[in-house]
């Protein structure tokens, strides 16, 4: 953008860059300028006309948020003139709009209201016959009251321009003119909620939260969602030790105020009739509920008996515990148990690209990069549904400063939309593919790459010698299905890699190994469901579950322990990105502890001796013995989030593509977690299929 | 085809083909020195060709009467993309039905203008948006099409000279608001007839996101003259700035109604008494609304005035699209006011707040006063509400609602006092917001 | 679904008006003409419309509910369309409007029992000088009278 523009605002003289619009100059100058339709990053529409100011020597009040700035310009926001016209744009979109405020799901934080208690007129002098058409669902999770909308036509824009979906248009007319949903009378879409979060007054609203609370009855915590890698921060509204709302109006947290179904709706697990309350012990083909006392100390007694015979265990950690968790479970393991039999299901192969990128901690991309790039080249992955967020980053970098974005995998996805080539290629080929654009890609200033699973073990450093033959700046992401996938590896859930990728002396057995041994004497799986699709060969072996659930895993266990999830503790995760980020306990279900406070009891009830279990504690740990967790504390207390980018020597390993096997989530689905989600299994979409865009 | 007798005081320039057997087919055209003013263009440098549109003082006929050689100045000589020429022939504004009869009785001029105004800035394509309800003329307009085609006049290397331009019609489905150009721009690009902000404007960015010279059906017909007998002739036939003829739309309470070619400045009593043939049954002028219902009305005493568009601006009112509407001592004025605000309301796209909450109030107040149901205070509220909209619209269609209204009530308030119940009503409470 | 051998040919030009990739540009055309051989927009029209311009169903919804030409109910053989916009309501172009309803029992936007003829109190349609005017179908009446009235009612009756 070319020099700065002076021009004065209210008396104060400002310098904006030019094309900046008077409304966001004002904004630097600590001008508010009221609006509605105009919403930063999307498409402008001077519809609501709030904005209007005085420009001296223009005939007429001009819109704020479609005017551009000019050298020497001189604008009033303060005049009567201006504080009139609001009034009457104030009064005019009250006429037809309820004034039952006290009965809106909106109340309180309605900026119709907002605007009205700054800039309206006491009373309203509209004295006749209200247009009224009653209210429709368009979904379970999105209701539209004709009447209370008033037409900013934000959620059509972020449907269409931020998620390039399109569910949602403007239908009739004149006075009858409303949002109408894209399949005749209902929504056929993401059922993302970007379109209830982003309406200024009560006309969507969300069926999961209206009507439940008023907003500032709830207790707002800001953590990271549970379900997928891409970490966004998700605003828990809390009343009464339930979740009732989540959002992130506020934009905090890398994901702005993105979140997708999954961080929008899906945190009503956590009050699944079903979830574990109790820990329970085997009894005949039954269990019996147990206080923690016994359970803690049954575990202890027969891990203690196994250990002492030098009997053999198997040790599965969670793809969505903290990092906390998963370094003091390892450390529990291979201190304690003695054994390096430990790893995690895998979904992305992260210590291939560890070992490829060895020595380049400035190859790793962070989330800011899919929008600041100048081209990308996504490989093997449906990202709008398996990464809804980087997918949300990368269309925004496209609309707002033209990314060119590359796309090879086995189907059509939505991406396809604005790609400036797309290839169909099988999973298996989908690398040799991508080496055919090498003459495009050469072009280009600088790359992302993102790979799903289809590119793991050997082929990773195939892919970044191909990479590095471009000649240009290269930066990856392995992509990893779940929130703490990432973490998983990186805190050494893994036979033959220690916390930082630190080679294992000799190496341990691998998740479906363990499975297989008729040896094996005990397992111990935390916050996974390995048996959902596989059998435990031994027959006799003490089986230990943490869950939420009592999957198919749990009811192999001879003990069960109640785990909290993700929102009920404390602790880090790190996402996709390795970027590390904390959460914030929002509330506790009553009978379950933290992953973390389960292995201090049993680590005590052994007598082993690895230090507290407190989150703060274990944290300090990993800052100085994983490599790259050495990241800034005040950047996660603020909120943050820092990137952990692992940057040791080659890895003397050997690889195992084998191992990784990739969830396939949907938009819809998030691994057995999901099962529990009503969110997630009421919406007709649900559950969704990958690469059918 | 002519639905009412000329009269001997119109000056005929762009009807003067009108009631000439198959005064439609290019043969007429031709044995009238049709294609005249195009073939000197093809002589003329394209600057030299807006030069002389700027001359003869032809402002736009489709209601702004913004300058049209100024508006084809604006179009950007070199441009990478390809530029268009759009005829406005949605001709909605209420009181107009000039163009009709233009491109019904002489469908070559049009087409001639149209080409003339591409050759000046380099267009190769033309489309003429005529209203849905005008099927009848949009055949005219195609096999008048189909004849050009034939002789040479339109398509590929045009009478040998390289020059190519194609030219289609385009219906539109019902909907005032898509004259407005940026909404007729988006009607044509098959979308709703939402205005779009502006700038840029269509001489930059228009169809297609393209460059585009967009005028009035009467405004392309009336070049052809303008480059067969110069640019100062045209100019010469009107007042200073408001050059040559214009087509009056007389209707209402009038002897004579009629579309009649005037001199730009004819005077509109005149218009009235001796074009018209006066008001009916010998009846008294009440009021006259002088270019279509989008115009602040003008009563009887002040209606002795010059019909081009900086007079009538100074009235007070505007010449617009040049539809007089005329209205004898029994008319009544609410029921003039309600039926008009009852127009704009339908048409209102409902894009921004004040037209589309501004028009569906005020035809509440005014419905309910013409029924007797007024409250004190309606018709102050009524001009308050109108002046609320005024100049605060995305488009002029907000103003155009509201500048008749204040005429209404300010020039007639005692019709609409006269509405008011007798037994003064009860104070009415004010609703408390909040 | 099929169009008639005409319509097709229409169809087919029309798309070729317009710059390449903007076939959407030739939306509002068809659908006035699939309208005008189908009767109104039906969810067949929308589908196959939609097919062939590659614009969504909700695209084409957004357009159709704007115009007031278009309509999803089918509506009269005869469409009456009276305008009572001001220069016709100055010479009785709401009598009309009324005398109408009467005549033919039914209200604005009513079809009589035999489907025959439909009623529309319509803004100005371009007949100011020549009122009062309607349109039957896209048929011009001007200078419009009770007799007149009368006797084209009669006409359309016996055309049958
Ligand atoms: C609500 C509205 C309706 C309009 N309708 C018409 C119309 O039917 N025909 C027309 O030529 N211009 C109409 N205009 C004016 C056009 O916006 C535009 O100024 C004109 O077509 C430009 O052509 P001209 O310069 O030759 O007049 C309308 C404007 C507004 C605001
Ligand atoms: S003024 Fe506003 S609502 Fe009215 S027609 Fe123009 S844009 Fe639409
Ligand atoms: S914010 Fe400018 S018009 Fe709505």
């Amino acid at each position: 953008m070319a020099g700065l523009v002076k021009l004065t605002i209210d008396g104060r003289s400002v310098e904006v860059p030019a094309g900046t619009l008077v409304i966001n100059a004002a904004k630097t100058a600590g001008i508010e300028i009221p609006a509605f339709c105009y919403y930063e990053g999307l498409a402008l529409q001077a519809a609501c006309r709030m904005c209007l100011v005085e420009v001296e020597k223009a005939p007429k009040l001009l819109t704020a948020c479609t005017l551009p700035v000019q050298e020497g310009m001189v604008v009033h926001t303060d005049s009567p003139k201006v504080a009139e016209a609001r009034k009457a744009m104030l009064e005019f979109l009250l006429t037809n709009h309820p004034l039952d405020c006290p009965v809106c799901d909106k109340g309180g934080e309605c900026e119709l209201q907002d605007m009205t208690f700054r800039y309206g007129a006491g009373e309203s002098r509209f004295l006749e016959q209200k247009v009224h058409v009653p209210e429709k669902q368009f979904s379970p999770l999105v209701y539209f009251d004709a009447p209370r909308c008033i037409l900013c036509y934000r959620c059509v824009r972020i449907c269409d321009e931020g998620l390039g979906v399109k569910a949602l248009g403007v239908v009739n007319r004149g006075v009858s003119t409303e949002i109408g949903p894209n399949a005749g009378d209902h929504l056929e879409c993401d059922e993302c909620g970007m379109c209830i979060d982003i309406c200024p007054v009560g006309a969507l609203t969300s069926g999961r939260y209206r009507y439940r609370t008023r907003p500032w009855e709830m207790e707002h915590v800001g953590t990271i969602c549970t379900h997928c890698a891409d970490g966004c921060k998700t605003t828990l509204g809390v009343r009464n030790g339930a979740i009732i709302r989540a959002n992130n109006r506020n934009r905090s947290g890398l994901n702005g105020e993105f979140l997708c179904i999954k961080g929008r709706f899906g945190f009503d697990f956590t009050e699944h009739p079903e979830r574990l309350r109790s820990p329970l012990v085997r009894e005949g083909d039954g269990f019996r509920a147990v206080s923690w006392a016994q359970a803690v100390a049954l575990v202890a007694r027969r891990f203690g008996e196994i250990r002492s015979r030098g009997g053999r265990f198997g040790v599965i950690g969670s793809n969505r515990t903290t990092n906390e968790e998963n370094y003091y479970l390892q450390k529990f393991a291979r201190r304690v148990l003695g054994t390096n039999n430990i790893d995690h299901p895998r979904t992305g192969d992260v210590a291939a690209l560890v070992d490829a990128l060895a020595g380049r901690p400035g190859a790793w991309a962070t989330t800011a990069d899919f929008y600041q790039t100048k081209a990308a080249l996504v490989i093997a992955s449906d990202l709008a549904q398996q990464h809804p967020l980087l997918a949300f980053q990368l269309r925004a970098n496209w609309r707002h400063h033209g990314l060119r974005l590359y796309v090879v995998t086995p189907g059509p996805v939505r991406e396809d939309q604005y790609s400036v080539r797309s290839l169909r290629a099988p999973e298996a080929e989908s690398l040799a593919a991508a080496q055919t654009l090498a003459e495009e890609l050469r072009r280009e200033p600088e790359l992302v790459v993102l790979f799903g699973d289809a590119v793991k073990g050997e082929a990773v450093r195939r892919l970044v010698e191909f990479g590095d033959s471009l000649g240009i700046p290269v930066k990856y992401v392995c992509l990893v299905d779940y929130s703490n996938s990432r973490g998983a590896a990186d805190m050494g859930l893994l036979p033959d890699l220690l916390p930082g990728y630190r080679p294992a002396a000799e190496p341990g057995l691998a998740l479906p190994e363990m499975l297989a041994d008729p040896a094996l004497e005990a397992l111990w799986v935390v916050g996974a469901n390995p048996l959902k699709d596989a059998s435990l060969a031994a027959e006799a072996a003490f089986v230990v579950v943490q869950d939420l659930f009592l999957t198919e895993t749990a009811r192999r266990a001879d003990v069960v322990l109640p785990a909290a999830s993700l929102y009920e503790k404390s602790g880090t995760v790190t996402n996709v990105c390795g970027e590390v980020q904390r959460l914030a306990k929002a509330l506790s279900i009553p009978g379950t502890k933290s992953d973390l406070e389960i292995f201090g009891m049993i680590a005590r009830a052994m007598g082993a001796e690895i230090g507290p279990a407190r989150p703060e504690k274990v944290f300090e740990e990993i800052r100085t013995s994983v490599a790259g967790y050495n990241v800034p504390l005040p950047v996660l207390a603020t909120g943050g989030a820092a990137q952990a980018a692992p940057s040791g020597g080659r890895l003397p390993v050997k690889w195992r593509p084998e191992l990784i096997r990739p969830a396939r989530n949907t938009l819809f689905r998030s691994g057995s977690l999901g099962r529990y989600s009503k969110s997630l299994n009421i919406v007709i979409e649900s559950p969704g299929e990958l690469y059918r865009a | 085809m002519l639905y009412n007798e000329p009269s001997p005081l119109e000056v005929r320039i762009l009807t003067r083909r009108f009631g000439l057997p198959n005064s439609q087919s290019i043969d007429t055209y031709l044995a009238t020195d049709g294609y005249v003013g195009f073939r000197k263009a093809l002589e003329m440098p394209p600057e030299r060709i807006i030069e002389e549109v700027k001359i003869s003082n032809l402002r736009g006929r489709g209601g702004a009467g913004f300058p049209a050689g100024l508006k084809w100045s604006f179009v950007p000589r070199e441009s990478p993309k390809p530029k268009y020429i759009v005829v406005n022939a949605d001709e909605g504004e209420p009181g107009t039905c000039k163009d009709r009869v233009l491109m019904e009785n002489d469908p070559h001029q049009l087409l001639e203008g149209m080409l003339i105004a591409a050759r000046a800035v380099g267009a190769e394509t033309g489309y003429i948006y005529i209203r849905g309800e005008y099927r009848y003329i949009i055949e005219i307009m195609d096999r008048a099409i189909e004849e050009a085609y034939a002789r040479g006049y339109l398509g590929r290397n045009i009478l040998g000279t390289g020059m190519n331009f194609d030219v289609y019609t385009h219906t539109g489905a019902g909907s005032y608001e898509c004259g407005e150009e940026s909404a007729l721009l988006e009607s044509l690009e098959g979308k709703r007839g939402q205005p779009r902000i502006r700038p840029p404007f269509p001489a930059v960015s228009g169809a297609f996101g393209c460059p585009t010279v967009l005028n009035n059906v009467e405004t392309f017909c009336a070049v052809p003259a303008i480059l067969r007998d110069g640019g100062v002739a045209f100019a010469e036939l009107g007042t200073p700035r408001n050059g040559g003829t214009r087509l009056f739309a007389l209707s209402g309470h009038i002897n004579r109604p009629g579309v009649y070619e005037l001199p730009m400045g004819f005077n509109l009593l005149r218009m009235i008494e001796e074009v018209g043939g006066g008001i009916r049954g010998g009846r008294k002028l009440k009021a006259v609304i002088p270019g279509g219902s989008s115009c602040p009305v003008l009563k009887a005493e002040e209606c002795d005035l010059a019909m081009d568009f900086d007079s009538v601006a100074k009235a007070g009112s505007m010449l617009g699209s040049g539809g007089v509407i005329v209205m004898d001592e029994t008319t009544d004025i609410v029921k003039v006011a309600v039926r008009v605000m009852k127009f704009y309301q339908h048409e209102s796209c409902g894009w921004c707040v004040p037209c589309r909450e501004g028009t569906i109030w005020l035809r509440k107040i005014l419905e309910r006063l013409d029924q007797g149901r007024g409250r004190p205070g309606d018709i102050d509220l009524i001009e308050e509400i109108s002046k609320n909209m005024l100049g605060r619209t995305f488009c002029p269609l907000g103003d155009a609602a509201a500048m008749p209204t204040i005429s209404y009530v300010q020039k007639f308030r005692e019709e609409f006092e006269a509405r008011l119940p007798k037994p003064v009503a009860i104070e009415a409470e004010p609703l408390v917001v909040l | 679904m099929t169009f008639s051998r005409e319509l097709e040919a229409k169809f087919e030009k029309l798309i070729t008006r317009y710059p390449p990739g903007r076939q959407r540009a030739a939306l509002i055309p068809m659908l006035l003409y699939a309208q005008d051989e189908v009767g109104a927009i039906t969810q067949e029209v929308v589908e196959e419309i939609s097919r062939r311009l590659r614009v969504t169903p909700l695209e084409i919804e957004e357009v159709v509910s704007y115009y007031s030409m278009l309509h999803k109910e089918p509506r009269g053989k005869y469409h009456f369309q009276v305008c009572t916009n001001i220069s016709c309501m100055l010479l009785g172009g709401q009598e009309l409007f009324e005398y109408l309803k009467g005549k033919l029992g039914i209200d604005n936007g009513g079809v009589t029992p035999d489907g025959l003829f439909s009623l529309e109190e319509v803004e100005c349609i371009g007949a100011c000088s020549w009122a009062p005017a309607l349109q039957v179908n896209y048929d011009y009446h001007h200078f419009v009278t009770r007799d007149k009235l009368d006797r084209l009612i009669d006409d359309l009756r016996k055309v049958q």
